[in-house]
């Protein structure tokens, strides 16, 4: 059985612009998403996708003008708000971007000693940067002064720290060199491999395939397809959705295409299949309406003219 | 399904009104400005008559016909009080518009003149910073002898130096946003951007900066005149009739001070409320609220 | 290390006395020129209505003895010269050194102006975190409507609200004056000072508090919607923790400054204040000196009400400089 489910996550944001006018932008639309146990799942998509917002919805974390539809279940159940409320921190962990995610006038000790739930605080936070390899003065230090790798493994620690089961990596990679990222990488196996269920949210395909068990493709607040990783090999023929075929042969290492136009502003959106602007196999059938998700091969896809 | 259901309800009924945020926010505007006008207008057309020496109605406490009492002399305080908002807000317009223009001016000078004008001018803002703003006027109002022309010149120099930091900020942005560097590439002079680029984008800011001003210039100016160094004692401003009440208040004609200084409040207020509402609907993520 | 530190410190300070140095050179210059072209005559002023029994000759002996005759830069060196040996000049109305009236009345202010600006930092501080807290509910309302409502009360008029209450119907305090009439001042108790402190205090506090509440509640939302406390609530902290933790360290030291920096606001209140309760402060020399015009006593107040602000101002400064960890570790590092 998956430990999280996420059915239909539909998440919009009620907005006042210039002039007070009201706007309400969709930036996830019926997004479905599972994770099971012993599994990384990498949810890759581009920038300004909405794929952070994933992660907050399932913490119960948004901001308060977000609305939401849809289902999350834990361990089969429903989650609440004050579900989520609780499990946030204990069951479920999130490990954020950047330092801008710590509280700039608390030294990082102190900060992670917050999360420990059981036990020593001290001694968990120092068992814990001693396996990272942070030397012992990094605890009294503040955010402003870790390097980006420091600032990687001590936010990494808080979720270590926690015991979580399931964890929920944001963006780990950006702006790190390729040593701390193989690192960081290598750490999320670990946890995969300890039993936990680690989902990976990143816009970096290429570090994503190289731990993920299964990859989600997001395009434009919804997921696309879902692979399992052995999928992406050749040019792409084991793949299903066109947008999946088309960024994975975008990479520098495969015909390095880049797909021609750009993902759709999230408060104008096509009104049938969201990539149906840009798709070369689009027909008329494609801007009807949104294709539902369906099974395919082992995996999911959202296209009516996948095989 | 029941809560839905409530939800509905409450949808519904704010259907009635059928008004969004922005309807609202136009709508207290227009309803403040409206207020304003009036009090303006009343206090110009009432009659002078009203506040003649009545030796018979002296010290009488408020009633339906002296809504806000009379004072020793039996002059009405409702009237006076009225003409004394009147010449409050005529004041501070005088004083925020020359407030306004002093800020306009060094704002535009130290963002476009080079390093050295924005220096000197930084440098004036602080030196205005650094006496404590009453006393400043106390200086100037002095200096100018007191009266109406020292009063109103204090109030100009002594408004504008936060929104001339506002103005520089503002104009520093606009220059170097791509259309106006553009602009200086195709050859267009100073003053044609100055025209064409920045005071179209600065006129909104100027607006709300300068409804903002209002209150502290009317605050000012009441409190000078209250002290004694203000207007002169001749005319029916709110400070001279809040001045005038201390003598009586040991006598218990409480009326004398609190119906003035609360419609003095209220025109603050209006004022306040005019410039957060602007300021709401021209740039929402920079409000208050 | 230390000594590094603090000679940084020193620096900071060095450049800070030098800014307001000139400032306190070029509002010297400025106020002096202002009240030189005042149209109010000095020995008009200074003898009042027995002017008519003053004949010419008199007059002309007098304006040679303060020196009104020569050139106005001469007088504005001959008063600068005195005044960087630490004498500010005689004031006329008092006939006392302008240093020992202004010290005199700075003792009355300062009991005054700190009672007002300790009791309106903290209950300001805490209705803004209240505030914010409970942001959009019925007390969130209550306290911007307060706030907003006090920020356009014009103080003098609060004054005046709050000896009609206290002082005529209640009959708690006394109407006006620092001290008891008819009793000399080496009489005046303690007692007696602090029943006089007390009104004018409370209005100081209730129109003070406005600006550091308004400020404290938008600090704290922005902090509460900033990425670390979103963070934080990920890690499952809520409620007092969540503000204990991470709220109360990111809030209090701009309002702690913010409040250092208002001692501009501080001491206008507290010239009206002073005014509306005859409490004899600088406030009310400062007016005095204004209305009769004692020229040395009011420029006198215009140097110390400078130095006063600037005070202020520095300790903010120095507050972010050595407080933050952001400025005080990485320049330890």
């Amino acid at each position: 059985m998956p430990i999280l489910e996420v059915e239909n996550l539909s998440i919009s944001f009620n907005q006042y612009t210039t002039g007070l006018k009201q706007k309400n932008i969709q930036v996830i639309s019926s997004l479905n998403v599972t994770l099971e146990e012993g599994e990384i799942l990498a949810v890759v998509g581009a920038s300004g996708s909405g794929k952070s917002l994933l992660a907050h919805a399932i913490l119960g974390i948004l901001p308060d003008n977000a609305t939401i539809s849809g289902t999350i279940k834990y361990n089969g159940e429903v989650l609440t708000n004050s579900q989520q409320a609780s499990l946030r921190g204990k069951e479920i962990a999130l490990i954020p971007q950047s330092t801008n995610y710590l509280d700039p006038l608390m030294r990082v000790g102190n900060q992670v000693r917050t999360s420990v739930r059981t036990g020593d605080a001290t001694l968990a936070q120092r068992a814990v940067f001693k396996r990272l390899h942070l030397k012992q003065n990094v605890e009294k230090m503040f955010p402003f002064q870790l390097s980006g790798g420091m600032a990687r493994r001590t936010l990494l620690s808080t979720a270590i720290v926690s015991d979580a089961k399931v964890i929920i990596a944001d963006e780990p990679t950006p702006g790190l060199d390729p040593v701390v990222i193989k690192e960081a990488l290598s750490n999320f196996r670990e946890f995969a491999d300890n039993g936990c269920a680690v989902m990976l949210i990143t816009h970096d395909i290429e570090s994503a395939l190289t731990i993920a068990d299964k990859i989600a493709v997001f395009y434009a607040g919804t997921t696309v397809e879902v692979a399992p990783v052995e999928n992406f090999t050749g040019d792409g023929e084991g793949l299903r959705h066109p947008y999946s075929k088309a960024l994975w042969r975008a990479l520098p290492q495969n015909e390095f295409i880049p797909i021609p136009g750009s993902q759709p502003h999230p408060s104008a959106l096509p009104s049938g299949c969201l990539f149906a602007p840009r798709c070369i196999k689009a027909t008329a059938a494609c801007s009807q309406q949104q294709p539902e998700m369906r099974e395919l091969r082992n995996g999911m896809v959202r296209c009516i003219h996948a095989t | 399904m029941i809560p839905s259901l409530k939800v509905k309800n409450k949808e519904q009924k704010m259907k009635l009104f059928s008004l969004n945020r922005r309807q609202r926010t136009l709508l207290t505007i227009l309803f403040f400005a409206i207020f304003l006008i009036t009090v303006v207008i009343v206090g110009a057309v009432l009659d002078k008559d009203l506040i003649a020496t009545n030796l018979i109605e002296r010290n009488l406490a408020p009633s339906l016909d002296h809504l806000f009492g009379t004072d020793w002399l039996g002059r009405d305080m409702f009237t006076r009080t009225i003409m004394g908002l009147s010449l409050s807000i005529g004041v501070g317009m005088i004083g925020a518009v020359g407030s306004t223009l002093i800020a306009l001016t060094l704002g535009m000078a130290a963002a476009t003149m080079g390093k050295v004008a924005d220096r000197v001018i930084s440098w004036l803002i602080d030196l205005f910073l650094s006496v404590p703003h009453l006393v400043t006027l106390i200086l100037i109002a002095f200096a100018l002898g007191g009266g109406f022309k020292g009063i109103v010149m204090g109030l100009m120099l002594t408004h504008w130096p936060s929104l001339a930091r506002v103005i520089r900020a503002e104009v520093m942005q606009i220059r170097s946003a791509e259309y106006v560097q553009i602009s200086q590439q195709m050859g267009k002079s100073r003053w044609w951007i100055a025209i064409h680029h920045i005071l179209p984008h600065l006129t909104p800011q100027v607006l709300i900066g300068f409804m903002l001003l209002f209150p502290h210039v009317i605050l000012h100016e009441a409190a000078v005149t209250f002290i004694g160094l203000g207007l002169s004692p001749h005319e029916p401003a709110i400070g001279i009739i809040l001045s005038e009440s201390m003598k009586y208040l040991s006598a218990g004609m409480w009326w004398l001070a609190f119906f003035p200084g609360f419609c003095l409040l209220i025109i603050v207020q209006a004022f306040d409320r005019i410039g957060e509402n602007l300021r709401l609907l021209i740039d929402p993520t920079k409000s208050n609220n | 290390m230390r000594k590094n530190v603090g000679l940084k410190i020193g620096i900071f300070l060095l450049l800070k006395g030098l800014r307001m140095l000139t400032l306190l050179v070029a509002i010297c210059l400025i106020s002096f020129l202002l009240i030189k072209n005042s149209p109010i005559d000095p020995i008009q002023a200074y003898i009042g209505a027995d002017m008519l029994k003053v004949g010419p000759e008199q007059r002309e002996k007098i304006a040679e003895y303060w020196g009104l005759n020569e050139p106005v830069m001469v007088q504005f060196l001959n008063w600068g010269s005195a005044l960087l040996q630490g004498d500010l000049g005689n004031s006329m109305t008092y006939r006392r050194p302008v240093a020992d009236i202004i010290g005199e009345r700075f003792l009355n202010s300062l009991v005054l102006m700190l009672t007002a600006w300790i009791l309106s930092g903290m209950i300001g501080f805490i209705m803004g975190v209240v505030s914010a807290m409970k942001k959009d509910t019925w007390i969130d309302r209550m306290i911007k409507w307060y706030c907003y409502t006090l920020a356009s009360t014009p103080t003098f008029w609060m004054g005046l609200l709050m000896l009609i209450v206290f002082a005529v119907w209640l009959g708690w305090f006394p109407i006006g004056l620092g001290v008891p009439a008819g009793v000399l001042a080496e009489d005046v108790t303690i007692a007696d000072r602090i029943e006089h402190l007390v009104l004018p205090a409370i209005t100081l506090s209730i129109i003070g508090v406005a600006n550091v509440a308004l400020h404290t509640r938008q600090k704290l939302i922005d902090v509460l919607s900033s990425d670390y406390v979103l963070f934080a609530r990920a890690r499952g902290e809520r409620g007092f923790t969540l503000f204990w933790r991470h709220g109360l360290r990111n809030v209090a030291l701009p309002a702690i400054t913010l409040q250092f920096a208002a001692f501009s606001e501080l001491f206008g209140g507290a010239v009206l204040a002073e005014q509306v309760f005859s409490y004899p402060g600088l406030g009310q020399a400062t007016v005095e000196a204004g209305l009769r015009g004692d020229v040395p006593l009011l420029l006198g107040l215009v140097i110390f009400s400078t130095f006063f602000v600037f005070a202020g101002n520095l300790i903010a400064d120095l507050i972010y400089y050595i407080v933050d960890p952001r400025t005080r570790e990485s320049r330890m590092l």
